[in-house]
């Protein structure tokens, strides 16, 4: 450990301290502005992002925490996820958070500071103290609305499936431990290799702590069959906390399972190795994602648990680049967490903003929304039509992206059956552009969000169409953390 | 059929998840699945034994590995021998009698189906420890039978004395498998595997050291000890009584006490190599034997009579093994192996018959007490019939079962006049208290006339098992007759058949034992000619040291478990005043702190009791959520999933039959969700 690569957490420890400020700031202080705190936390993620750029690169403490290209790209997701989120929640703040409302903003950014760390941790320990640290939070969180029978439900359900998957997860980790005498991903590698080539065979004790991790980790993406908790806690919790929850906690369970599996265990992908191939366990897992996801949010009439079908759906796209398991697998990866930020943490906000100013979540009340608030009716327009796919938005060169390396890796099934079920999504998608813009109903008042709102509305929708154009940025950046794997 | 026999287990393990999860509520259709499931497994372990036979008894063994590391390798896996086949028989048959008979004798027990869901856990447990190819394997499924064999003793855990009884158990027991797990921890520090052919290899070969082989063995046999009751952890096994009475036919006499019996006979090819060990096997089985046997003499409660005997058989069993194995050791021939094996199968089947049959007369009588009894079989043909044919056998008269086994037995110890000596002298003890308990409750005049009024034979689905049990008393010991060329001798042998011939004079002496002792009881018990009561004062000293069981458990109390206590309350009170008058004293500190901080408290506290309130209020509101069923189906699903990927990954075939498996239990479900069962069975729920 050297002294000046202390440097490399100033950005977490900053955020840290922020969260630390809020809550202290809460209590000491009337709260005579009910926006100040939210500004504060907008500002401790703003600052923590500049800090970012200047403090990066290098490893700690013998490599378990490691800031490289890889989760700095993803703390960038996280950190745009907690702006977005906390940016959504001053719709709701004057309204249904009354009280707590520090410990609110607090939290959200704890939870963003145990997905830098989560995204950093090259061992499995820092990896699952990470992982606790994203999940803990957001029991509280998605809880928030204690009046709130739904929200309180969902809250308890996501607790108990969380811990459930928690106790599996580390499970698997310390199976995997102890067929390896390792917690770093990189001995991890190494011995297994080193047993296989010495003995031509390793003992389904691996295929066990495999499944047990994929089950795991599946949780925090909502993967099928580990979704089941997804649609009653997206529906339950509040409005930003289920964007904050599709958005960061799944990119979160993305960038584990890439460092465990990508990283730590990628010659189990190889042919040599195939009886132990963890590939295909998840693309059955994605297969089933994209056909269960999609299907089932066709019937949907509540746009939360529409989008949380939805997000499952697009889970299973995902995990299509990650079974690729090569560079160009990775960088699809990356690029479609970008785009994904924008696009469905755009939906939620307009879902929040929608609940607030109507108090519906029903699908139907979207009817004519075009007539009486048109900007409102076009962001929901791009951001749906981005996460069907359609070109020239971001969402289309994601999934172009990621179908093009899940064919190179050779699952052409899977990338058939992938296309075939993105045909199914567009029915819902366009659904709702359907109600909008063709509906003869008009609505009672227009509906007019705060200028942030407008103005974080105005940034997803300007970065899905600009990245969807040129993509080669953030694509450069993208395959670049992909060097941090040695394919 | 041979290359699936690991499937054998599987079908009580279905039935146990199907129960637990599925059927709960459904009692008949519960009991149904359990016996359904113990019979396809009975079906199969036939054809497996008659595979074994066809193939002249040569073994088969199949594994995958578990686990790959430099320094260990686990494998799952099965080995199939003629010993295997013969177990796997004796389990599913008295498994298959004991669930057919529970259904009356459990009739109307509010936990009716979670009783016959541990049945096929316990006949799960105890059929992948005989099929097990390993010792890790075998130590899993050891701890299984284990837990098992708590639950079902403590089963009605409302009556403190189950409770206690279960804990005993389980912790005596436990002690044996420290011995055990420290024998294994040898074995694989020094052999380097635990798979049993690589490890008798290992010994055969004289790689290990005689030392270690003697040391193994030892430590393995204390396993052995504390499962089949030797003595010193003999203790816990008459207590055990307190479970259900099938129960202790099936766990307590017939099955799990004799996986200790299995475990020598299993790893004999390890005792051999050492003479020392083998001679404290055998010393150990008189030894418990013996002292078993007298205590049987005198006690008045009727399992009890019969788990002192259990016991005692053991003890008989376990001293022939080891005189196999000290005489083996030193290059002598002897019959021990196969006459310990075939006491093993003989004792099986008359041993449950007795104590099913005391669950029939404990079933009409509502006592325990022989003195309460007498006069029975007129009012209970069927059982006293059939308890009378499972004495003569337990006693050895010609030509039930229990004598051709028990006549092996007295021909091993033939090369050695002591064990020769005790061994006639127990057989003579077993004779006399079997007699002496059907006396006093079968015959003779009521002596408790509103018991005697109120007795009763038992239903059908109790009295046939009986009768199928006796047919077995009577007939299995005929495969092991001395005359055949190819009896149970040239099937279940160790390392080479060994003929002995019939010797007709052991037989006559047995046989006068057995009928001296039968006559001695039937003078004093049934003609009475002398009084049982006299003689007990004549011996007074003698008679109170038997009937108090030579002070055992009275010795552990104040030799182990007072101290304990003792040393327990000296922790508390370190705790109670030098930890915690630290801790109170860092306590004081700090409201002394907190009090300089007052404003700064203030403010928390009432932030606190605020929060309280909306705690207790959102807890309120959790409780009403935690009914909802749906939340165990989203774990359920999840761990499902997760075993079904193993499955998947490990065996193709295997998934399939997953998969259909579980959508018949999804069907199930929702079967009775429709038919409006869902609404009671959260009412079950709640009383639980």
């Amino acid at each position: 450990m050297t002294g000046s690569n202390l440097r490399i957490l100033i950005p977490e420890v900053f955020l840290f301290l922020s969260a630390l400020f809020i809550f202290a700031y809460d209590l000491g202080i009337k709260r005579k502005n009910p926006r100040q705190i939210g500004y504060i936390a907008l500002a401790g993620i703003a600052i923590t992002g500049i800090l970012l750029i200047f403090f990066h690169g290098g490893i700690l403490y013998h490599g378990m925490f490691s800031s490289d290209s890889l989760s700095v790209f993803f703390k960038i997701i996280f950190l745009g996820s907690a702006f977005m989120a906390i940016g959504a929640s001053f719709e709701i703040a004057s309204e249904k958070i009354r009280n707590h409302r520090g410990e609110y903003y607090g939290l959200i950014l704890l939870s963003t500071v145990g997905m830098m760390f989560l995204s950093s941790a090259n061992e499995l320990l820092t990896l699952y103290v990470g992982l606790e640290l994203t999940t803990i939070p957001l029991y509280v969180l998605v809880a928030y609305y204690k009046d709130d029978k739904l929200s309180v439900e969902a809250g308890l359900k996501y607790l108990i499936v969380g811990a459930f998957s928690s106790a599996i997860l580390l499970y698997g980790l310390s199976l995997l431990y102890g067929m390896t005498g390792s917690t770093y991903l990189v001995g991890i590698k190494i011995n297994l290799s080193v047993i296989f080539l010495t003995y031509g065979k390793i003992g389904p004790g691996l295929i066990l702590a495999m499944v047990m991790i994929i089950a795991g980790i599946g949780f925090k993406l909502a993967l099928v069959p580990f979704h089941m908790w997804a649609p009653d806690v997206y529906q339950g919790a509040p409005t930003p906390i289920t964007g904050f929850l599709s958005v960061g906690s799944k990119a979160a369970g993305v960038i584990a399972f890439s460092r465990i599996f990508v990283n730590g265990l990628i010659a189990f992908s190889t042919d040599v190795m195939k009886p132990l191939d963890w590939g295909i366990i998840v693309a059955i897992l994605a297969s089933a994602a994209m056909i269960i996801g999609n299907i089932t949010a066709l019937r949907q009439r509540n746009i939360k648990r529409m989008l949380a079908y939805s997000s499952i759906a697009q889970i299973g796209y995902v995990m299509v680049g990650m079974v690729a398991a090569s560079t160009m697998g990775v960088a699809a990866v990356g690029y479609y967490m970008f785009i994904y930020l924008f696009a469905n943490m755009g939906a939620f906000t307009i879902a929040t903003i929608f609940n607030d100013k109507t108090g519906s979540d029903d699908i139907v009340n979207y009817a004519g929304l075009s007539k009486s608030s048109p900007f409102f009716a076009a962001c929901m327009t791009i951001f749906l039509l981005s996460l069907a796919g359609i070109p020239p938005l971001g969402g289309f060169v994601a999934k172009y992206l990621v179908f093009a390396a899940g064919i190179q890796a050779g699952y052409t099934w899977l990338v058939i059956l992938a296309l075939l079920t993105a045909v199914v999504s567009l029915y819902y998608y366009a659904n709702i552009i359907k109600m909008m813009y063709f509906s003869p109903e008009t609505p009672a008042q227009p509906i007019k969000p705060s200028l942030l709102a407008r103005l974080i509305l105005l940034i997803a929708v300007a970065g899905i169409i600009f990245w969807g154009v040129f993509p080669g940025t953030i694509l450069n950046f993208a395959t670049e953390t992909a060097k941090v794997f040695a394919f | 059929m041979l290359e699936n026999t690991y499937l054998i287990p599987f079908y009580p393990l279905l039935a146990f998840v199907a129960i637990l999860f599925f059927t709960r509520w459904k009692e008949r259709l519960s009991s149904y699945i359990s016996i359904g499931m113990v019979l396809i497994a009975l079906v199969h372990s036939l054809f497996v034994l008659a595979a074994m036979l066809s193939r002249h008894g040569l073994p088969m063994e199949k594994a995958i590995p578990f686990i790959t590391h430099p320094s260990l390798h686990l494998e799952l896996g099965m080995y199939i021998d003629p010993l295997t086949a013969v177990m796997l028989m004796i389990v599913t048959i008295v498994s298959s009698c004991v669930q057919i008979y529970s259904i009356g004798y459990m009739h109307g027990d509010p936990r009716y189906s979670r009783y016959f869901s541990y049945l096929s856990l316990f006949t799960f447990s105890m059929l992948g420890l005989v099929i097990a190819n390993n010792f890790f394997m075998l130590f899993i499924f050891w701890e299984l039978v284990g837990l098992t064999s708590y639950l079902l003793i403590g089963f009605w855990f409302e009556k403190k004395s189950a409770a206690d009884a279960g804990k005993k158990a389980f912790i005596t027991t436990r002690i044996g498998d420290l011995g055990f797990i420290i024998g294994i921890l040898i074995l694989a520090a020094y052999a380097g595997t635990l798979n049993y052919q690589q490890v008798f290899e290992k010994v055969a070969s004289g790689v290990l050291a005689p030392g270690i082989i003697t040391l193994a063995g030892i430590f393995i046999f204390c396993g052995a000890v504390g499962k089949s009751a030797q003595f010193p952890l003999h203790v816990w096994l008459p207590d055990a009584m307190e479970g259900p009475t099938p129960v202790s036919a099936l766990i307590h006499a017939a099955t799990m006490v004799a996986a200790g019996v299995y475990l020598v006979a299993r790893a004999m090819s390890l005792f051999v190599g050492s003479a020392e060990a083998s001679t404290a096997i055998a010393v150990i089985g008189v030894i418990t034997s013996l002292m078993a046997a007298t205590i049987a003499l005198v006690q008045n409660d009727i399992k009890r009579i019969l788990a002192y005997s259990t016991v005692s058989q053991l003890g008989y069993m376990i001293m022939a093994l080891g005189l196999y194995g000290a005489d083996t050791a030193l290059g002598h021939h002897s019959p021990g192996f196969v006459a310990g094996t075939f006491h093993l199968m003989t004792h099986a089947f008359f041993k449950a018959l007795l104590f099913l049959g005391a669950g029939s007369v404990i079933h009409a009588v509502h006592t325990n007490d022989i003195q309460d009894m007498g006069g029975l079989s007129k009012k209970m043909k069927i059982t006293a019939t059939t308890f009378f044919i499972a004495s003569l056998s337990i006693a050895g008269i010609f030509p039930l079962s229990g004598f051709w086994s028990k006549d092996e037995i007295v021909a091993t110890t033939a090369g050695h006049p002591v064990f020769m000596f005790l061994a006639l002298t127990i057989a003579f003890m077993t004779a006399f208290y079997m007699f002496r308990l059907c006396f006093l409750a079968f015959t003779g005049k009521p002596r408790v006339q509103e018991k005697y009024d109120h007795a009763h034979e038992s239903p059908n689905t109790m009295t046939w098992p009986l009768m199928f049990l006796a047919f077995l008393s009577i007939g299995a010991g005929w495969v092991g007759l001395p005359w055949l060329s190819h009896g149970f001798s040239s099937f279940v042998y160790h390392e080479q058949i060994h003929h002995s011939e019939p010797s007709y004079i052991l037989m006559l002496a047995s046989t006068v034992v057995a009928l001296s002792g039968i006559g001695l009881a039937y003078m004093i018990y049934y003609k009475q000619r002398f009084s049982a009561d006299a003689l007990a004062e004549k011996f007074k000293p003698l008679h109170t040291l038997l009937y108090n069981k030579y002070y055992i458990d009275e010795f552990y109390n104040i030799v182990i478990i007072q101290p304990l206590l003792k040393f327990t309350d000296f922790l508390w009170w370190f705790d109670a005043h030098i930890i915690d008058g630290l801790v109170n004293f860092v306590g004081w500190l700090i409201i002394k702190w907190a009090d300089i901080k007052q404003w700064f408290d203030q403010y928390i506290v009432d932030g606190a009791v605020n929060g309280m309130g909306y705690a207790c209020m959102a807890g309120a509101r959790l409780f009403r959520y935690l009914q909802n069923g749906s939340l165990q189906f989203y774990t359920l699903i999840v761990i499902g999933s997760a075993v079904g990927l193993i499955i998947y990954r490990v065996t193709s075939r295997g998934f399939i039959y997953y998969l259909l498996g579980a959508s018949i239990m999804v069907l199930i479900r929702s079967i009775i969700r429709t038919s409006g069962m869902e609404k009671a069975s959260t009412e079950t729920n709640v009383q639980d």
